[in-house]
């Protein structure tokens, strides 16, 4: 497996951010979401480094880390593209740019392309249902009222950001 | 609070944003820097206005002048006619209807039939205030509520007022909001848990986000109301992690309101102390289930427990808990400073006040609105929505999301009120309600919703996590032309047994839109099966691609788009469509200037020779 390389001063920001927190009653969740915010992802060592601060079974933070959409234990690339397939997006053809999209960057849905720049993910409802079907890249760029003869043109504008050119 | 000549509100909700609301706040704030007005115009981003189609949407005050689709550029001239000049600038006034308004009355939101119709109680303050400051909401009787609470009543007067008021709890079941709390106010326990459920999942739905981000002091102050009257010290609520902007403003409203001491030790100068903090979701369906939400509060699966003990007995650590959704929430400060009576002008007999729909799909005024209960839903689509965006004709409405159904327009003249759409096997559900037209399929419709649930079940119990399952993959044979009528008495069958033997709501809900689609839209499963035909030409096995050669002018803008190159012809001679090699991606019909390509089914036999 990938593994994650060990960055000392990524665990220390975990660890201050833990002794701030381990006192409240049922924090394993919000751990996990800084720790995600951190590293990206939850590879297995982070998930065990977790398990061992909180004095917690590492089954018990894989259980929780599993049962949530929220949390990865892939990485993902460089720009997360998430398609909404919430119901009116749905209606309104998402499945059929979501279908492209695929098609067009030639990955499995939650798959890093292989120069590490895309994964696609389907979520499910962004609340901007006017605009619907709607597509997001990264936390801010919203495209609305996506046709899938959009979706080569929405890839480009980050390939020539990306940092592999 | 710097003295401002105008104030220009820009709504920043998930539509707006969406539609490039950030842009046109720079632009605004850009020009009057230009002009040195940035000191007398003040430029405040509010919670969502509702209009959503029309976005990004900005309201100048004094005047109270609505502006719609604003690009930059508007902004620019907004800045130099409106606030310079005084003039109303007509090109960007708010077009709510078709008729044709002078221009004052288009100005005014009260002239406009969008928002005339409408009665906001939970969303009194959204849109209108600047969601981070206090005193723009006290200054709308914001705390006036808690303060009367705890200097005038005592915790029985407010359950009994909100007890008066037939409250019912706005996130899906309509529960009575009186009733838990009565409940968790008689154990006898030295601690006890408020928490507010903003776990909006409902795919469509999002009246709890915007309230949270254009009101989170209302939430702050209803939990506080709330926990006084119950005999909680402390509050949490459960938000989920897709809404990052709710969490910062009910964050900041929090720490304000400590400041302010409405929250914290003898709030009010009263004995009573209360506390909130914030837990965020981590994307579970299942966590709107109040059993399920607590376990995911204790930082665990997510996983609902079997009731009783309900919540309000034995909830959160074992402890008594009630657990209240946005909405319901944000409409106690209002019944208690204004009374029960007063909230029941509003409604009906047995579903008292207003409802926050949200409107979405095929229809023309998407967005939120709230109205009175009772309202038809022809009023609702029609008068308020506009109808359908094309004028074709409205087939259905979806209301409820995954655990509701569909009410086809022969029902429109229907109340909506709780008891009335659980009759037509729908639910009120959380609010959501997407509007379905003639191209909407609705095996597929349901398969989408079972394709939800699969996904969120938790998993604990059997009639869910493989009933729905067996469920979807039934609907994927009919859909893919597998299927046989033996299917569709099995899939009802499977449907009527996972809903009377599921542990949980989600589980005793997700048949709902099978069965919804099965008692309105049988023939369509029949179709399906019988004869090959998609009656809403969207199930791809029963479609075929096809070109008219009568309007087919060869200019070979659709052999270009197509990505599978299934596409053949010369140019300026007529194409045609090779059916083994199309994948009915649509792209064709999209780019065809002549309309010369329709889709026909059942799905029709190739004859391209390669």
């Amino acid at each position: 497996m990938a593994v994650c390389e060990r960055h000392e001063e990524l665990y220390e920001e975990l660890d201050s951010y833990i002794d701030q927190v381990k006192d409240k009653p049922g924090i394993l969740i919000g751990v996990l979401h800084k720790a995600q915010e951190i590293f990206g992802w939850l590879p297995q060592e982070v998930q065990e480094h977790v398990a061992e601060k909180l004095n917690l079974p590492v089954s018990e933070v894989y259980g929780v880390v599993t049962f949530y959409n929220h949390f990865s234990t892939k990485p993902k690339g460089k720009n997360e593209i998430k398609v909404c397939l919430g119901t009116a997006c749905y209606v309104k053809g998402a499945d059929r740019v979501m279908d492209r999209m695929l098609e067009e960057l030639g990955v499995q849905l939650e798959e890093v392309t292989p120069d590490g720049l895309f994964s696609v993910h389907a979520v499910r409802c962004l609340g901007a249902c006017s605009m619907a079907p709607v597509v997001l890249v990264g936390e801010k760029d919203f495209y609305g009222k996506v046709t899938p003869d959009m979706v080569t043109k929405i890839i480009s504008a980050y390939k020539r950001g990306g940092s592999h050119e | 609070m710097a003295l401002t000549t105008n104030s220009i509100l820009i709504c920043a909700g998930g539509g707006c944003i969406s539609a490039g609301e950030e842009s046109v706040k720079q632009a605004f704030e850009r020009k009057l820097k230009e002009y040195g007005l940035d000191s007398v115009v003040s430029v405040v981003e509010t919670g969502c206005m509702g209009a959503c189609s029309l976005g990004p949407l900005a309201v100048v005050y004094p005047d109270g002048v609505y502006y719609q689709k604003l690009t930059p550029k508007a902004a620019e001239k907004i800045v130099e006619e409106h606030i310079l000049k005084g003039r109303i600038v007509p090109q960007y006034l708010f077009e709510g209807s078709k008729d044709k308004l002078t221009v004052e009355e288009k100005a005014a939101p009260s002239e406009i039939p969008f928002f005339a119709r409408q009665v906001k109680i939970a969303l009194r303050n959204v849109g209108v205030v600047d969601p981070l400051n206090i005193e723009e909401y006290i200054a709308r009787d914001g705390y006036f509520a808690l303060n009367k609470a705890l200097t005038k009543m005592t915790p029985e007067d407010v359950i009994k007022e909100i007890k008066d008021s037939g409250l019912r709890g706005r996130g899906g079941a309509g529960f009575p909001t009186a009733i838990k709390w009565d409940i968790a106010r008689k154990q006898k326990s030295d601690v006890k848990y408020m928490i507010c459920n903003a776990d909006e999942g409902d795919p469509g739905a999002f009246m709890d986000r915007s309230v949270l981000e254009g009101d989170p002091h209302s939430i702050v102050e209803a939990m506080t109301i709330a926990g006084y009257a119950i005999g909680a010290q402390k509050g949490f609520v459960y938000v989920r992690a897709e809404y990052p902007l709710a969490i910062e403003r009910l964050g900041k409203a929090i720490e304000t309101a400590h400041e302010y001491g409405f929250l914290g030790e003898n709030i009010m100068g009263s004995n009573f102390s209360f506390d909130i903090e914030i837990r965020i979701g981590a994307g579970a369906f299942v966590c709107g289930e109040e059993t399920a939400l607590m376990q995911s509060v204790e930082g665990k699966r997510g996983q609902p427990k079997v009731k009783p003990p309900f919540p309000a007995e034995k909830g959160l650590w074992g402890k008594p808990s009630v657990i209240n959704n946005v909405e319901t929430l944000a409409m106690v400060a209002p019944i208690i400073l204004r009374g029960a009576s007063w909230f029941r002008q509003y409604g009906t007999e047995k579903s008292p006040g207003t409802k926050v729909f949200a409107l979405a799909g095929k229809i023309k005024n998407t967005g939120l609105v709230e109205v009175p209960m009772g309202i038809t839903l022809r009023e609702l689509l029609y008068e308020i929505g506009g109808g359908h965006p094309q004028g074709k004709q409205i087939k259905a409405v979806q209301t409820g999301g995954p655990s509701g159904g569909v009410i086809p327009a022969e029902y429109f003249d229907t109340p909506v009120d709780y008891e009335s759409l659980a009759k037509l096997g729908a639910i009120m559900g959380s609010g959501g309600m997407i509007v379905l037209d003639e191209d909407d399929c609705m095996v597929d419709v349901a398969k989408f919703f079972l394709g939800f649930t699969v996904e969120e079940s938790c998993g604990k119990c059997t009639p869910c996590r493989e009933g729905t399952k067996v469920m979807h993959d039934l609907l994927e044979k009919i859909t893919s032309g597998e299927g046989a009528m033996e299917d569709i008495d099995k899939l009802e069958q499977l449907a009527q047994i996972v809903r009377d033997s599921s542990l949980c709501g989600l589980g005793q809900t997700a048949p709902n839109p099978v069965l919804s689609t099965l008692k309105y839209y049988r023939h369509e499963y029949e179709a399906h099966v019988k004869d090959s035909m998609c009656l809403s030409k969207k199930c791809k096995a029963f479609i075929s691609y096809v070109i008219a050669p009568d309007k087919c002018t060869g200019c070979t803008a659709c052999a270009r788009v197509c990505p599978s190159s299934a596409i053949y012809g010369e140019v300026r001679k007529v194409h045609e469509i090779d059916q083994d090699a199309c994948i009915r991606c649509g792209s064709c019909i999209e780019v065809c200037r002549f309309g010369a390509i329709s889709k026909v089914t059942p799905a029709v036999e190739n004859v391209v020779s390669k």
